[in-house]
């Protein structure tokens, strides 16, 4: 049964290859990059164990404390991301449930995050190479954590799965979930200018860390990380409970699991009480043309699509991020980058808009509605609340830095990088049709193999925009260098050249839209 | 009626010719009648709601649609039939808008639809099988979606979407998402939005597909009528006992090509629709296999 389940999961892993080419260079550019990671976690490791055992010890225990997490947490976020483990799938063979158990748990171990998650343990163990008699038990406590990570994902997307079968509570999750990975980065950049700001001495930083990995190694997302650094610190007590803790929580999630698959294999999911909306929304407040309904139709997706509403989500955070990325020193004018940023992102929101449709489109289409009203109804949609959002972010921004000076530069750069975007996406959209999340999916789950053709669609879209932005850009930089007159130019020229840009894509990949109908819509099917 | 289509071997009768020595039980594919020995297609016949000729389309290797001709008559109920895979969908694509074929000729109620494709798709409502709805709209959204996109009058929109609701029994979900419908009420919905702009030619890939069978029989109803008043309709179905109670006019298709097409009593020739169907697109087992099958206590 084992064999089977091993077999069904690298079945599954070749035929993804095999769908196409892209998605196996993609994997092995995923792949290529999880070695070079791994590879650099193990130096790291090694090197610091070399130098200072005791807190090497306690940031591998931090550290795969926090991979740990990410294991359980992530599953549960990125819903349908992997269905192969879905205990639902088997539930009509009457697999005996001891069986399915341990064939989904080695099914769970074939995976490339497990690989890397075994071959980052069985290499950082190695941190330990001053004292060799440690590596053995590092191994033991590594292969632990390992077992941990996957049988705990397991169990618990398991034993929430009732919870998340409600179509709407696992959207909203999705978009709560970026919250947390967007601030990663910015949360990181912080404290480490904390740290660098000599606001504490390396002494602190240490005592720090020790506290924190002492309460850590408490948990399960610790203990198996920290048996070995217990021995070598001669605490033979503490390595005892930290290795007690291990093998008694790995008794629990196996057992919450095999609770969990056995309602799950008498209860199948049910759809869940859908939403109910109230009357016809945003249709009643757009104009009645085409253009209009397409509008409308934009608008409701950017609140009701997770998919959409995730990039929306990501605007008010961004103001969080900037600030917290111009440093400890209060608010410096980096802040006033904001508004022409959110611009760019707001207008490259729609650069692949008729693929998030996917076969959907089949209804533009059959009912043969003209490109022009296709492309100013989607660039309307965003733009429209864009531009107030733009507004009110530059005059904020001004404010808190108390550069007046600068706003019509601000502004005239962000309604110039709006209009820009906007209309190049206008025109992309109608062009390049590359693999995107579909329709119900996860907003995190990227397409395999996506990577490279979106990569240079988007680079593409990114470089017109750019060489398009050049002449604000130069007023921008002449504001800044010789004075505030060329602000008041940069206002004329990028809010007359925005609107400009986005008329003449709308109306170029408008036409590019009804030359090529039936052609757009096979690459979408092909897609879908 | 002469816009009676039947291109077999060239022949002008409106009867089709039985395999004169193939046994029921034993039809090999490719020995009923092929067009390949047709003589040169007749120009497309403006009269017809759709008229097809010589259309063609290739995937690849796979060749999914090899030269059809076909009339469908104006004010016909015309049923679509074929296997899985014969080519109804990409047919009903191309003569849609949505494939472009590789060649050959669509005309519709007397215009060439590749050449001005907008005047075309706006007499047609189309009910493309297989493809995703905007499904994050309500029912009444996603009907005046569709009659807004066609550059109706909002309030013409908002009546016909009333009616169109209550005829799909769909009044109740009406504030419902289209994503959490059940697959009977998505195909419902969006053969409303088919019909929002009463379109002269009406085409419908598996219109029942799923559906209950009290909604089929007032969809049968209101599509009966609509006929009636006048109007062309195109269906795509597997279920021959339906086309044959349902429609005044069929066409059946296998391997890309047109194998029969005529009136309904034309084509099934006396026998029953389905007979005719296996007999003319074949593939039918004698099956002694599976013995394993007949009784599971004694298997062992």
């Amino acid at each position: 049964m084992v064999a089977h389940f091993v077999r069904l999961r690298l079945t599954i892993l070749a035929n993804t290859f095999r769908r196409s080419v892209w998605q196996m260079i993609g994997y092995l550019f995923a792949m290529l990059y999880a070695l070079f990671v791994i590879g650099m976690a193990v130096v790291g490791a090694v090197a610091g164990g070399g130098v200072d055992p005791q807190l090497t010890g306690q940031i591998i225990l931090l550290a795969g404390a926090l991979a740990m997490v990410a294991w359980w947490v992530v599953p549960i976020f990125a819903f349908g991301t992997d269905a192969t483990l879905d205990p639902q799938r088997f539930v009509s063979f009457g697999i005996p449930r001891r069986q399915l158990l341990t064939g989904l748990t080695a099914a769970g171990f074939t995976s490339i995050p497990a690989a890397a998650t075994v071959l980052v343990s069985v290499g950082i163990a190695f941190a330990w190479w001053r004292t060799p008699a440690l590596i053995p038990l590092a191994l033991v406590g590594g292969l632990l954590a390992v077992a941990l990570c996957v049988v705990g994902s397991r169990a618990l997307t398991t034993v929430l799965a009732p919870l998340l079968d409600s179509r709407r509570s696992r959207e909203v999750l999705a978009v709560a979930a970026l919250v947390p990975i967007v601030m990663i980065g910015p949360v990181i950049s912080w404290s480490t200018t904390r740290l660098a700001d000599g606001a504490t001495s390396g002494d602190q930083v240490r005592s720090l860390v020790t506290d924190i990995a002492t309460v850590v190694g408490w948990t399960p997302f610790g203990a198996p990380w920290g048996i070995a650094p217990a021995v070598d610190a001669g605490d033979w007590g503490l390595a005892g409970a930290r290795l007690m803790i291990c093998l008694i929580s790995l008794v629990l999630v196996v057992f919450a699991w095999d609770r969990g698959l056995a309602r799950a294999l008498v209860t199948p999911p049910t759809a869940g009480a859908g939403g109910r909306g109230k009357g016809l929304g945003w249709f009643d407040h757009f104009p009645s043309t085409p253009t209009g309904a397409v509008a409308a139709r934009a608008l409701t997706y950017w609140i009701r699509d997770p998919r959409y509403s995730a990039s929306l989500a990501v605007v008010p955070l961004l103001p969080v991020i900037l600030a917290v990325a111009g440093g400890s020193g209060g608010l410096n004018e980096i802040i006033l980058i904001l508004a022409p940023l959110t611009a760019w992102i707001l207008g490259f929101a729609i650069s692949a808009d008729i693929a998030y449709d996917s076969s959907a489109f089949a209804l533009h289409v059959a009912t043969g509605v003209s490109g022009r009203a296709d492309r100013a109804g989607r660039a309307l949609a965003i733009g429209a609340p864009g531009a107030l959002v733009v507004s009110v972010f530059a005059v904020a921004t001004c404010a808190v830095t108390d550069r007046w000076d600068l706003a019509p530069m601000v502004l005239g750069v962000s309604y110039g990088a709006l209009g820009v975007t906007l209309g190049v996406s206008s025109v992309t959209s109608a062009r390049l049709i590359y693999p995107v999340p579909k329709p119900g999916d996860s907003p995190l789950k990227q397409p395999q193999g996506a990577a490279m053709a979106t990569l240079v669609a988007q680079m593409a879209g990114m470089l017109a925009s750019f060489a398009i932005s050049l002449p604000v850009l130069v007023l921008a930089v002449l504001t800044l260098v010789i004075g505030p007159v060329f602000g008041w130019i940069a206002l004329v020229v990028g809010s007359a050249g925005g609107v400009a840009v986005c008329v003449l894509g709308v109306r170029f990949g408008g036409r590019w839209f009804d030359r090529r109908t039936p052609e757009i819509m096979q690459q979408v099917m092909a897609q879908a | 009626m002469s816009v009676l289509a039947l291109r077999l071997d060239g022949m002008s009768e409106p009867h089709l010719s039985r395999p004169a020595d193939a046994a029921p039980a034993d039809p090999t594919p490719g020995a009923v009648e092929r067009p390949d020995v047709r003589s040169p297609s007749a120009p497309p016949d403006p009269a017809a709601a759709l008229s097809i000729r010589g259309l063609w389309k290739r995937f690849g290797q796979k060749t999914a649609v090899a030269g059809i001709d076909l009339d469908v008559p104006r004010g016909s109920f015309y049923g679509f039939v074929g296997p899985n895979g014969a080519g109804k969908t990409t047919t009903l694509s191309m003569a849609t808008g949505l494939l472009r074929p590789d060649a050959g000729t669509v005309m519709v109620n007397g215009t060439d639809f590749w050449s001005a494709p907008d005047s075309g798709k706006a007499q047609m409502g189309v009910l493309p099988d297989g493809v995703r709805l905007f499904d994050r709209l309500t029912g009444a959204q996603l009907l005046t979606y569709s009659g807004l996109l066609r550059g109706m009058d909002r309030d013409v929109v908002a009546e016909r979407a009333d009616d169109l609701l209550r005829a799909m029994d769909l009044t109740e979900d009406k504030d419902t998402f289209v994503v959490d419908y059940s697959a009977g009420m998505t195909k419902k919905i969006a053969l409303g939005c088919a019909l929002i702009h009463a379109p002269r030619v009406l085409v419908l890939d598996e219109p029942f597909e799923a559906v209950d069978p009290v909604s089929a029989a007032n969809i049968r109803d209101m599509l009966a009528d609509y006929v009636r008043s006048g109007a062309t309709v195109i269906v795509s179905s597997h279920v021959m006992d339906l086309v044959q109670r349902m429609c005044s006019h069929v066409a059946v298709i296998a391997d890309g090509q047109i194998r029969a097409a005529g009136t309904v009593d034309d084509v099934r020739a006396g026998g029953s629709l389905e007979d005719r169907f296996v007999e003319l697109v074949g593939g039918r087992h004698q099956t002694e296999g599976l013995a394993w099958l007949r009784t599971s206590s004694d298997s062992d």
